[in-house]
């Protein structure tokens, strides 16, 4: 039998687990914390500033204008919506796979997925134009008619497979703290700590019993997550592909969405959790070398699957005869947005291919600075698609350029203080790796068997 | 929900391998009411206590169902029924379309009722649970038999439980 890595480095017991993932919470903030709290905290008070402009003055103030109606709002939505996915992927697909080593990167992962999604819900609120009548998005009775939504409507699906799947893993999420938070509840040494963590535990006690339900209920939220988090991308992806518009109306969209989103998703747990591993040395024995390595290989892989996107779209474009999307095509590699296809492709496509190597797979500095190449070059994929498409379409008299702003920039750079600031409160309040499911799996490498459960 | 706290004598073990044999032990001594308490779940307790397997699927299904009903029925009686517009010419009961609507409340209803379920079956939330050592959402594992189980009796179970190797046994409540 081949011999498995050890999951946790160190050889720990059960108190160090418990007393190693805690730590973070029970200390006070180092400096380096507080410095990118402030940073991230800042980067959120000037979002909400820009957010505030844009409601009050109106969206004309970003660069959308004929023919590009849709511009920063969906392109950063569906990233943010893409970064998301590795998160339930990570907790749902690896779980029902008996990846043991999803347990170290799970929790934080989820906790991306919930912050990410929530910044991305926030931008086809405010991408209608007049968000304080968002409420007409929904199904209800009322007084209009009654007039209800378009149920044929994209839009309208994305409202159902976006709030649906922000409260899923929000659910999963918490489902998974609970008996974590009963933990920290017991170790509380002052009231204030003890009664909150003890409300947030729901008065866990941890018996078999509990236990038995207990995981009963993660399988079946992971089973339900699974179908849930290929469906999400799936139905963004519609927003685009059920249109007539060349460059959108293709069938490889909902696959293409949903490996773009893992890839994308897979390179934001690698970016954070490098920070993690420097911010908190305790976690460096949880969320080893290994860990990152196998990241590593499903961003290479997933980047394998999005170039291959890519070359099918071109392919299809010459092959279906349609001039109208071979146009779209060559005028998206080499037209006025040609710099913006060629950002995508060297990000996503040749850039990870260094992973082939792999000592480039396990080192750190390597793979952060990729990570963060695969994030820009996801972004720009969305803008790819959104704006190229939209640029040039069947008749010269729509065609233009969309007019970026600094407001745009604002939008942009301003979301990932709100998903920053999030994420930097969720590391010092929350434990950052799942306690009660580490411990089972302490033993993995260690006995000779090579682990069982 | 108000706590009710049962009184009753709990073993304090050191080890996972110890607990599921105390476990076994007590459930062969004919103890039925016993509670096992770990801070994780451990791999062969559901045997050790004779647990059966949670009825928690049940209640998912029924409540998929349930979902999925209420999608179709929403879109089609929205669509096709107390406000039927035509868009684009397309039918008034579109299903192809109105399949994303069905599945995700699927799901929502599914996800949504397990939880509860949960919440029923583990009685919570519930406030403030006594706290027979903080060490057992740690490193610690326990057996709590309460005071009306068949056959209790505070020096036998003592005995027992010392006897599986517990380091410590005291009489509390729970």
């Amino acid at each position: 039998m081949i011999k498995r890595n050890p999951l946790v480095l160190g050889n720990k017991t059960l108190k160090d687990v418990t007393d190693d993932i805690c730590a973070p919470l029970e200390r006070f903030p180092s400096k380096s914390w507080v410095a990118m709290f402030l940073g991230a905290k800042t980067l959120l008070l000037f979002y909400i500033c820009i957010l505030g402009a844009v409601v009050g003055v109106g969206i004309g103030l970003l660069g959308v204008t004929h023919p590009v109606f849709w511009g920063t709002m969906i392109v950063t939505f569906v990233f943010w919506i893409g970064i998301g996915h590795a998160g339930t992927l990570i907790s749902a697909v690896l779980f029902l796979f008996r990846q043991k080593w999803r347990t170290s990167v799970a929790r934080t992962a989820e906790a991306m997925t919930v912050f990410a999604v929530m910044t991305a819900g926030l931008f086809p609120l405010l991408h209608t134009g007049r968000p304080w009548l968002d409420y007409w998005l929904f199904p209800y009775p009322n007084q209009r008619g009654p007039l209800w939504v378009n149920f044929r409507s994209p839009l309208l699906w994305d409202v159902f497979a976006v709030s649906t799947y922000a409260t899923v893993s929000m659910v999963f999420w918490y489902i998974g703290l609970v008996p974590d938070f009963a933990t920290i509840k017991d170790r509380a040494k002052n009231k204030i700590r003890r009664s909150v963590y003890g409300a947030l535990s729901l008065g866990w006690r941890g018996t078999a019993k509990n236990w038995s339900h207990y995981e009963m209920l993660y399988l079946l939220l992971a089973g339900l997550s699974t179908p849930l988090v290929l469906s999400v991308h799936t139905i963004v992806s519609f927003d685009f592909a059920v249109s007539n518009l060349p460059g959108w109306h293709t069938t490889i969209f909902p696959p293409y969405f949903v490996a773009g989103a893992i890839f994308s998703g897979f390179a934001m747990v690698v970016t954070l959790m490098t920070l993690v591993r420097i911010g908190f040395k305790e976690f460096q024995n949880y969320v080893t070398l290994d860990h990152m390595e196998v990241m590593n290989k499903i961003i290479m892989t997933t980047g394998m699957l999005v170039g291959y996107a890519y070359a099918s779209e071109f392919f299809i474009a010459w092959y279906s005869g349609n001039p109208y999307e071979r146009f779209v095509f060559v005028n998206r590699a080499f037209g006025p947005y040609g710099w913006s296809y060629w950002v995508m492709v060297s990000c996503n496509v040749l850039i990870p291919q260094i992973f082939w190597f792999k000592k480039m797979r396990r080192s750190i500095p390597v793979m952060f600075v990729v990570s963060i190449f695969v994030n820009i070059g996801m972004w720009f994929e969305r803008f790819v698609i959104t704006v190229t498409s939209l640029h040039r379409d069947f008749l010269p008299a729509n065609w233009g350029m969309y007019q970026w702003s600094w407001f745009d920039t604002g939008v942009l750079v301003g979301s990932f203080g709100m998903f920053l600031t999030l994420f930097l409160l969720y590391l010092r309040l929350f434990p950052a790796v799942s306690i009660a499911e580490v411990k089972p799996v302490l033993h993995v490498g260690y006995d000779n068997e090579g682990g069982h459960h | 929900m108000a706590a009710q706290y049962t009184k009753g004598i709990a073993g304090i073990w050191d080890s996972e391998a110890l607990i599921l044999k105390a476990a076994a032990k007590t459930r062969e001594a004919g103890f039925t009411k016993f509670e096992a308490i770990s801070a994780y779940p451990v791999h062969g307790m559901e045997e050790a206590c004779g647990i059966k397997r949670s009825w928690i699927p049940y209640v998912t299904f029924v409540a998929a169902l349930i979902g999925g009903t209420a999608g179709l029925a929403l879109t089609y009686w929205t669509s096709a029924v107390d406000w039927a517009v035509n868009v684009g010419g397309k039918p008034f009961f579109s299903l192809p379309a109105f399949i994303p609507i069905i599945f995700e409340l699927t799901i929502l209803f599914a996800a949504l009722s397990s939880v509860g379920a949960l919440f029923y079956a583990c009685k919570i939330p519930r406030m403030d649970p006594p706290v027979i050592d903080p060490d057992l959402s740690c490193h610690k594992f326990a057996i709590f038999i309460p005071h009306n189980d068949v056959g209790y009796d505070e020096a036998k179970i003592e005995k027992m439980f010392k006897d599986l190797g517990a380091n410590t046994v005291k009489k509390t409540e729970y």
